[in-house]
């Protein structure tokens, strides 16, 4: 079976390695970026099954990534990532995200999640697991 | 006084700062209060005054003027009768000759005439010029007596005529003598011939009594010695000496409000004779002629009295009303004010609650992954040989996360803008749903939960998960403070027609008043170690953007009683 590619967005470097590290642990084929420009270059080059992204960055912001990765890829999932509380999260949703997570995110609950996540997009589009 | 004035009137515009209620309350009634009195009170005096003079004014001259004319018309009469009979004498003695007067039976038939013509005389007598009566007629025999030594005698050799005091003389009786001297030159030895008259004072007392006055009233007549020539009902017989000192000196009747010698108020009316050596007195006790004065001014004093009272009772009244009023929208507007200043203090704590909680979550972030890798790696990494030892110092790491994590989402939670969803909903069965969270602890702890539910409590419009959340953490609450053992009522309520109450009653340590001054407050806790002093706070946010109400009772070892209230239709603040 094809390893899930995960796209990690999060301008604090130690966070997204530690985190990519810890997905690789549990087999994902993780790739990581720092700011939202990286993120739209890495998408458009290799597009993941799930992208997790974090809301607050310097320049480009969560929102507006989410929205142009919506835009050219509806398929991909989108994870937000927040510190700031689930109004963020609330409006991401309303955009097209997946689901919101909290930050500090809790591995087990990401799992879960991104689980879920793969699953309605293996019944959304059948036949599309080769 | 302008000074004053004005400072009055600032005090009443702009209450001084250290006036603090009730003290500024009390400052203020008391100046609208002297105010009001001196503006209603001042006139009304005045015009008391006023009118009190012009009435005793006019009550004066009502009675005394009267008065002044009847002496004065006695007067009068006296003189006239004295005048008459003077000249009479006068003419008497000067149409006869010293011969024919000299002569008994001559004497006899002028006087008879003359007693027919004039009343109140007595007798006629002719003297020669050595003072001896030679001849007489009347009821005494005073033929031959000598006046020489007599004092009317003198008197008129050397004035001529004239009228004397009343004495008694030889007849022993009181009488006045008028006599006139022979003044026609010629006709022999006739110069130095006296011919007098005696009136008798009983006429006198006939002119008083045609005074008319009324029993209390006297009138006298005084010769200018003091000596009464008529006697008076209160103050001598004739010839004895008025107490009083005499009146001044005056020709036209006058009034003096004295004592007598009895200390009686009265008002001597008199006049003094121009002519003859008499004073006519008129006295009436003060309280006889005021008494009209007197019944009128009690009348006036008694509706000035009544006015007066109705004056203070009705300022007192009215200004207590107003005062209260006042106080009541100043406490309201007061609270409001509080109410409003509290609900931005929220607000503001909210948003740093929330730039603090974001601030932190992210180095939160970096550390629970670092951790979690670290643990994921000695999980991972089958002959790891620190395996042991790394995975409880991990753990602890993350759990210690886990404890931040909960405290920032509080944070949030505190400050995040409620979605709020109402629906109608059965307050009870909100409050059976948070107690199957704490029943498991009630069990174990042994805390008696006692549940008075009121079966027809009116459904309201109502955020479910809100309330959900308010009831929890009061309930939480009440478990901390009560003992194992302790015990937790719960009751619901229709407060009124708009609302609905539900009190949470424990019998658990309880509250000083400082705690429970700050119990709203973010942060405040008195759960040290364990407590975020977020609970209440969230949970009075929630109740306020609700529209409700919370009340909070408390007494040190005796126990904690909450009550919120919530409107059947939660306002408009909901949904904000």
């Amino acid at each position: 079976m094809e390893k899930m590619r995960v796209l990690l967005v999060d301008d604090e470097i130690e966070f997204v390695s530690a985190l990519a590290e810890r997905l690789n642990l549990r087999g994902f084929d993780t790739a990581t970026a720092t700011s939202g420009e990286e993120a739209l270059q890495k998408v458009a080059a290799s597009p993941p099954h799930v992208v997790l992204l974090d809301m607050l960055m310097p320049g480009m912001n969560g929102l507006e990534v989410l929205t142009r990765i919506k835009r050219d890829h509806p398929e991909i999932k989108v994870i937000l990532l927040t510190g700031r509380g689930s109004w963020d999260g609330i409006q991401g949703i309303r955009e097209g995200a997946y689901d919101c997570l909290m930050k500090p995110i809790q591995i087990e609950e990401l799992m879960q999640i991104m689980a879920g996540a793969v699953e309605g997009s293996k019944e959304e589009r059948p036949g599309e697991g080769e | 006084m302008l000074t004053w004035l004005r400072r009055f009137f600032g005090s009443l515009r702009e209450l001084p700062d250290y006036a603090e209620s009730p003290q500024r309350y009390k400052v203020l009634r008391r100046n609208i209060i002297i105010l009001m009195l001196l503006v209603t009170l001042v006139p009304l005096f005045l015009m008391g005054l006023i009118n009190h003079y012009l009435y005793q004014q006019t009550m004066q001259d009502e009675i005394v003027k009267p008065l002044k004319v009847l002496v004065n018309k006695t007067r009068h009469s006296f003189e006239v009768f004295l005048a008459e009979r003077l000249s009479a004498v006068s003419f008497i003695a000067s149409s006869h000759t010293c011969e024919e007067l000299a002569n008994e039976q001559n004497l006899s038939r002028i006087f008879t005439a003359m007693k027919k013509e004039f009343t109140g005389v007595v007798d006629l007598g002719f003297l020669d010029p050595s003072g001896v009566q030679v001849s007489y007629d009347g009821p005494y025999k005073l033929q031959g007596k000598d006046y020489t030594e007599q004092d009317w005698y003198k008197e008129t050799r050397v004035r001529g005529s004239y009228i004397s005091d009343v004495f008694l003389g030889y007849r022993k009786l009181p009488h006045i003598v008028m006599a006139v001297e022979r003044s026609i030159t010629g006709a022999g030895s006739c110069l130095g011939c006296v011919l007098r008259a005696t009136i008798d004072t009983n006429r006198f007392t006939e002119f008083i009594a045609s005074m008319r006055l009324d029993p209390s009233s006297d009138a006298f007549l005084l010769n200018k010695s003091g000596v009464f020539q008529t006697p008076s009902k209160f103050y001598g017989q004739v010839l004895e000496t008025f107490p009083l000192p005499l009146p001044p000196l005056s020709y036209e009747p006058n009034v003096l409000d004295i004592k007598d010698n009895h200390g009686k108020e009265i008002m001597l009316t008199y006049v003094y004779f121009e002519s003859l050596p008499f004073i006519l007195m008129v006295t009436k006790p003060r309280s006889l002629v005021m008494q009209s004065w007197y019944t009128l001014k009690n009348e006036a004093l008694i509706v000035f009295l009544v006015g007066v009272v109705v004056i203070f009772l009705v300022i007192f009244k009215l200004v207590d009303k107003v005062v209260k009023r006042l106080e009541e929208s100043d406490q309201r507007r007061e609270a409001a004010y509080r109410e409003m200043q509290e609900t931005s203090k929220l607000a503001s704590i909210g948003r740093l609650a929330a730039g603090v909680a974001h601030e932190i979550n992210n180095p939160l972030a970096i550390i629970n992954e670092k951790a979690g890798l670290i643990k994921d790696l000695a999980e991972f990494t089958p002959d790891f040989s620190q395996k042991e030892k790394i995975l409880p110092l991990t753990g602890a790491i993350l759990q210690s996360v886990d404890r931040c994590r909960t405290i920032t989402q509080r944070l949030l939670g505190f400050a995040r803008r409620m979605d709020v969803s109402i629906q109608m909903l059965s307050l009870n069965e909100v409050i059976e749903e948070v107690l199957g969270f704490l029943e498991k602890e009630a069990m174990h702890r042994n805390v008696e939960l006692r549940l008075s539910l009121a079966p027809d409590l009116p459904r309201i419009a109502s955020d479910r998960g809100q309330l959900q959340q308010v009831f929890l953490n009061i309930l939480n609450n009440a478990f901390d403070a009560v003992q194992d053992g302790g015990r937790v009522t719960i009751t619901s309520f229709e407060a009124d027609v708009d609302t609905v109450g539900v009190t949470i009653e424990d019998n658990g340590q309880g509250m000083s008043q400082e705690t429970m001054a700050h119990i709203f407050e973010p942060f405040f806790t008195t759960k040290k170690g364990y407590g975020t002093g977020l609970g209440l706070s969230i949970t009075y946010g929630i109740v306020k953007k609700l529209g409700g109400d919370i009340k909070i009772k408390s007494q040190l070892g005796v126990g904690t009683t909450f009550t919120v209230f919530l409107p059947k239709k939660a306002s408009a603040l909901a949904g904000e």
